[in-house]
């Protein structure tokens, strides 16, 4: 009897050791979107310095849209920026962007120069429109489905990987009556 | 001439880049009750600080955020509460008590009551009088004599 209360300790520290491990293998900057199955909050963006048009959430309704936070100070947007060409120049899904805290001009720089796959494009220079969204950092991508309420969101880019395998179905799926 | 242009040109630089000082609310008591609230959100760029601590530029915009919301006159629960609709109770440092949460806050009370219970049992078992020990049968006693004097 007393042998197995010695084991006791060993059987906790096994526990919380597993459930350490576990918490190792998440990653905290992950932070779970609040808006997942709710509706997009309604914004209404100005046009970034240069565009005519802006971009407001009635637009984001009728069809399966991404809405992509993107800024030119933004690394990784430098890697997603050709997925983004690609699925645009495919007509694989209609892009929007957000374009956060953005000096006035350098978004409409940075799409000169790299392309621009975006239907439309709000400017959120205050960054207020990406703390209603709960942006953490850029980039970031809404999934938003007909009825104009989100069903997923990307923290990170958009690789040609993660269009093919998670991405890309979900939209088909999403897209089926 | 100079100087004065020179000083003019700073000013001006300065209101361009909102620096911390300009987030400071006039009303003091309220700037106190925002500095409170800015304690308690984590900022989710840098996750180990709270935004009052944090200078990335998301934590910013959310201490400006919180001195809006005080100036539209929220209470500092209201003001929380809207941050956490936007970003989760991921953004509280200080995890609020509720159902997913509640093994969280028991663990130090459970394990400080399974210890006391465990070291109550083994003292009171260490201070145990050990029974009186049967006198040895015949047999044994045979046996305790024939190795003592083996021994010589």
């Amino acid at each position: 009897m007393s042998r197995v209360v010695l084991l006791i300790p060993v059987l906790l520290f096994v526990i919380v050791g597993a459930f350490f491990a576990w918490g190792l293998t998440r990653d905290p900057s992950r932070i779970p979107s609040q808006l997942i199955d709710r509706p997009l909050p309604v914004f209404e963006m100005p046009a970034i310095e240069g565009h005519v048009e802006g971009l407001s959430t009635d637009e984001l309704k009728g069809e399966v849209a991404l809405l992509n936070v993107f800024a030119s100070w933004c690394v990784s947007c430098h890697i997603e920026h050709p997925v983004l060409m690609r699925l645009a120049a495919e007509n694989a899904v209609p892009i929007y962007g957000l374009n956060w805290k953005e000096k006035p001009g350098d978004g409409k720089a940075w799409l000169d120069r790299f392309g621009d796959p975006y239907t439309k494009v709000g400017d959120d220079q205050t960054g207020r429109v990406a703390i209603d969204l709960g942006v953490t950092g850029a980039p970031e991508t809404f999934v938003i489905d007909r009825d104009g309420r989100v069903r997923f969101k990307v923290v990170g880019p958009i690789t040609e990987q993660y269009w093919a395998e998670t991405l890309g179905p979900l939209i088909e799926d999403l897209r089926r009556p | 001439m100079r100087v004065a242009v020179f000083i003019a040109a700073l000013l001006a630089a300065g209101g361009a880049f909102a620096a911390e000082p300009d987030e400071l609310l006039a009303d003091p008591a309220m700037e106190a009750r925002a500095e409170k609230i800015d304690a308690q959100l984590r900022c989710v760029v840098c996750q180990s600080q709270s935004i009052a601590e944090s200078n990335a530029p998301l934590a910013k915009d959310l201490r400006i955020l919180v001195r809006e919301r005080i100036g539209m006159g929220d209470s500092d629960r209201e003001v929380i509460a809207y941050v956490v609709e936007r970003y989760g109770d991921y953004v509280l440092l200080k995890p609020p008590v509720q159902g997913n949460t509640i093994f969280l806050w028991a663990f130090p009370a459970l394990a400080l009551a399974a210890a006391a219970g465990g070291a109550f049992l083994f003292l009171r078992s260490a201070t145990q009088v050990p029974a009186a020990a049967a006198p040895l049968d015949d047999d044994d006693e045979d046996a305790v004599n024939r190795i003592l004097d083996e021994r010589g």
